[in-house]
């Protein structure tokens, strides 16, 4: 609950927490964890902002989201208009106060957090959305006359959400072609309903559709078209592309291929966008066995093994060959996971994963770590301890130690650049690539980053096609 | 929406569709596949196209009803739609004149397989086919296959129709022939595609296989499709579906195929309950 601490008079440090499910309960459905602000939470924690002349919080927002104002709206109560404030620079509200790490964006560079109790800005910013939403205010802006430009936007994760949207607010003709059979990337396929609930990401995408964007799923570019033919035969001026990152990395141990092991995106791809949790009435299975191992410390590993908890595994474990303070992972994820009774295992890494006779995944080889000297990444390097090998019983391996770039487009395109890692390479500023006419944004140029940073640059990525297309000029 | 426009039934186990895919159509070349997913709770299943009608903007569909997911797709009729249809996902074939080309298919991997042997035909090779199945009733494409090779060899393991055999056996017949082979395909289940590999190894014909693994996004996301190829992971939705025959672990492929056997049994039990019209004449 609020902290009882009043440190100097008109400061008000009593953060108001947000109600979640009980974890004995939520481990078992899928159902959201955080239940959201009530409308007096919300004012009373709007309140504490105290209006800075000089807002430092929206330094830290990709998105640059207009903080104090949508909070003084909220103060007054008026919650439709605090959202419609939100959505002038951010199309995702729902999202992005749900899944963005704000304890390192808008809020670590709140004035009230050297105080220890930033305001809270992303669930006042999930408030707003979702009661917007709720009393069904949703309004479309009205649209400006039609340029007569076509843009193609290829992904529909987060990036070409943005991206689209805002053509359309520019009075350009948007159609996204999107791989899957469902609009959202990782917002649908990756990130779990119980953090993020898939009717709020149709929601958003209806949102924009409203708006007059075409979308068409089932087309994956490189296959069903080129990016060539989009801007020959299809006729679109300009393409940009939103492709993430969703090659899944693998740790290239002995039994990596048997079963029992999947990668994250496999494990969460078949649970959410094909909810496998409702088989048999949905068609897709998962196989979740007593004893899950899931590998990694970032947020898909989180999302990973509180998933495995919710599928019935007995014991769920986290598997990290660095320390606590060295995981990726959000810290109200990592509390989420404990609280959910999810074991950690730090300073450890797996050498092989062993089978049984009928090529089941039984058991997993094992050597401790330890911290050495920073690497690049400024986090101590961990290294083997010789002879520290043990075996760890499990029945489920979930590999979850990144992703990279998928050559499906960049294949096809040859004549755009990408870097050595695979990532295709686009200006920072504009998102242009080094082709014509093609510009590119989020994951496909970051690596794995965040929902955030790929809203970013799709606003970024529009505003330059917005120019090129009027101009001409690349 | 995709929409079923003629059908065909080979046997009460392996139908045949025609579907309205007109993007798929398009780019359509032989030895690449399509995702399918029936209805908005279905599972998304890899199915070989063994056709395309560019004109009507059509692909053809020939599949044998093993689990849930392909006894309900036999249950659509002309006019029914399909929820997703998605592609050409896969690498096409590679096709070039390499002179004399065996094609060899079992089962309904005959489907895949003629588009490829046409290809190689029309490329101007020699073409030798190679077409078994179990028993006669389960032999697809026959005249299909005929009409275009050069020379056509049928076997059925119970010895109803054409040579008594495998497929195997034939290709060996062929293989200890005064007659150079230049180039090998093969098509089929698994294991059929491992003894053929056994087979065709001594006489040094380079072989070509196409690959069936469960597949989720089939665009190289998920990894559930990863084989071991040459001691390499790859990925058959992107990479593949076609591997040097020789450098294939047939029983990593054969148990991975096997991961869900028990789920799939439940879900087809709990379909057969709801449909019973859809197992006629299956035993
Ligand atoms: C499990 C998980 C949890 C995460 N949790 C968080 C979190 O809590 N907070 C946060 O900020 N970030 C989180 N992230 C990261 C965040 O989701 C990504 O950074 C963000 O989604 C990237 O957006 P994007 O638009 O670049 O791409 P994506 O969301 O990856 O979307 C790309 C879309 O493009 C489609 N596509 C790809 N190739 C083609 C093609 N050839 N043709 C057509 N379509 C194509 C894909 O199918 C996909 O739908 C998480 C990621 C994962 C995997
Ligand atoms: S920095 Fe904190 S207190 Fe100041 S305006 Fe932003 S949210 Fe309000
Ligand atoms: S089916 Fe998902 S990567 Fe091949």
């Amino acid at each position: 609950m609020a902290e009882e601490k009043r440190p100097r008079k008109g400061l008000n440090l009593n953060r108001v927490d947000m109600p979640r499910q009980d974890p004995k309960e939520r481990i078992k459905n899928f159902n959201e964890v955080a239940l959201g602000y009530t409308e007096e939470m919300a004012i009373a924690e709007a309140e504490r902002c105290l209006q800075c002349k000089r807002p430092v919080c929206i330094d830290g927002c990709p998105a640059e989201v207009k903080i104090p104002e949508f909070i003084k709206l909220v103060t007054e109560g008026k919650f439709v208009e605090a959202s419609r404030k939100i959505k002038e620079t951010n199309a995702l509200p729902a999202v992005c106060g749900r899944v963005c790490p704000q304890e390192e964006q808008c809020e670590i560079l709140c004035v009230l957090h050297k105080k220890g109790a930033p305001v809270a800005i992303g669930r006042l910013e999930r408030f707003v959305a979702d009661y917007e939403a709720r009393v069904g205010a949703v309004e479309i802006p009205e649209l400006p006359p039609s340029t007569g430009k076509r843009v193609a936007v290829v992904g529909s994760g987060p990036a070409g959400l943005t991206v689209a949207a805002d053509l359309a607010l520019m009075g350009h003709e948007v159609v996204i072609f999107e791989a899957l059979h469902k609009p959202g990337g990782v917002l649908v396929y990756g990130i779990p309903e119980f953090r993020l609930p898939k009717s709020i990401v149709q929601r958003e995408v209806d949102y924009i559709q409203k708006l007059g964007v075409k979308l068409y799923c089932d087309v994956v570019i490189g296959k069903t078209f080129t990016i060539d033919d989009l801007l020959n035969e299809e006729g679109f001026d300009a393409v940009f592309l939103g492709l993430g990152a969703g090659l899944p990395w693998f740790l290239n141990i002995p039994g990596e291929n048997l079963n029992g092991v999947y990668s994250a995106n496999e494990f969460l791809t078949r649970n959410n966008l094909m909810k496998a949790y409702l088989f048999p009435e949905y068609d897709t299975p998962i196989k979740v066995g007593k004893k899950v191992a899931v590998i990694g410390g970032g947020n898909v590993a989180m999302d990973a093994v509180r998933t495995s908890l919710r599928l019935g595994a007995e014991e769920a474990h986290i598997v990290y060959r660095r320390s606590r303070v060295e995981m990726p992972a959000r810290e109200e994820e990592i509390e989420n996971a404990e609280a959910e009774g999810v074991i950690f295992d730090f300073l450890v890494n797996p050498v092989e994963i062993l089978g049984d006779e009928n090529g089941w995944v039984k058991a997993m080889k094992c050597i401790r770590m330890e911290l050495g000297e920073p690497d690049e990444s400024g986090r101590r390097r961990p290294l083997p301890i010789e002879g520290s090998e043990f075996i760890m019983e499990v029945d489920t391996v979930v590999v979850a130690i990144g992703t990279g770039a998928n050559p499906l487009v960049p294949s096809t395109t040859p004549d755009m650049e990408t870097n050595k890692w695979g990532y295709i390479v686009a200006d920072p500023e504009t998102c242009k690539t080094t082709k014509r006419g093609v510009f590119a944004g989020g994951d496909i140029i970051r690596g794995s980053a965040t929902v955030i940073l790929a809203v970013g640059d799709g606003k970024k990525a529009a505003r330059a096609i917005d120019q090129y297309l009027r101009t001409g000029e690349w | 929406m995709f929409r079923v426009v003629r059908k065909r039934e080979w046997h009460p186990t392996i139908t045949e569709l025609w579907v309205e895919a007109p993007r798929v159509a398009r780019k359509y070349r032989p030895g690449q596949f399509v995702i399918v997913r029936v209805d908005e709770k279905g599972e998304r299943v890899p199915l070989t196209v063994v056709d395309a009608n560019r004109e009507e903007g059509t692909v053809r569909l020939l599949f044998q009803k093993v689990g849930k997911s392909t006894f309900h797709l036999s249950l659509l009729n002309p006019g029914d739609a399909i929820a997703d249809v998605v592609g050409p996902m896969g690498r096409p074939t590679h096709i070039e004149d390499f002179g004399t080309v065996v094609c060899v298919g079992g089962g309904v991997g005959v489907g895949p397989l003629y588009p490829i042997a046409k290809g190689m035909k029309g490329a101007g090779n020699r073409l030798i086919s190679i077409i078994g199945a179990r028993t006669k009733e389960l032999l697809i494409l026959e005249d299909e296959m005929r009409a275009i090779s050069d020379e056509l060899i049928v076997t059925t393991d119970d010895g109803s129709y054409g040579m008594h055999g495998f497929v195997t056996d034939a290709l060996k017949q062929v293989l200890d022939r005064d007659e150079k082979v230049d180039m090998a395909v093969a098509i089929g289940p698994a294991i059929m595609m491992k003894f053929v590999a056994r087979t065709a190894e001594p006489y040094k014909v380079p072989l070509i296989v196409s690959l069936n693994s469960i597949m989720v996004d089939a665009t190289g996301m998920c990894g559930a499709c990863r084989v071991s190829v040459g001691g390499t992971t790859r990925f058959v939705c992107v990479d593949g579906p076609e591997f040097d025959g020789y450098q294939v672990d047939y029983d990593l492929l054969i148990k991975r195929q096997q991961m869900y056997l028990d789920k799939e049994k439940e879900a087809l039990e709990r379909f057969k309950r709801q449909h019973p019209e859809a197992f006629q004449g299956v035993c």
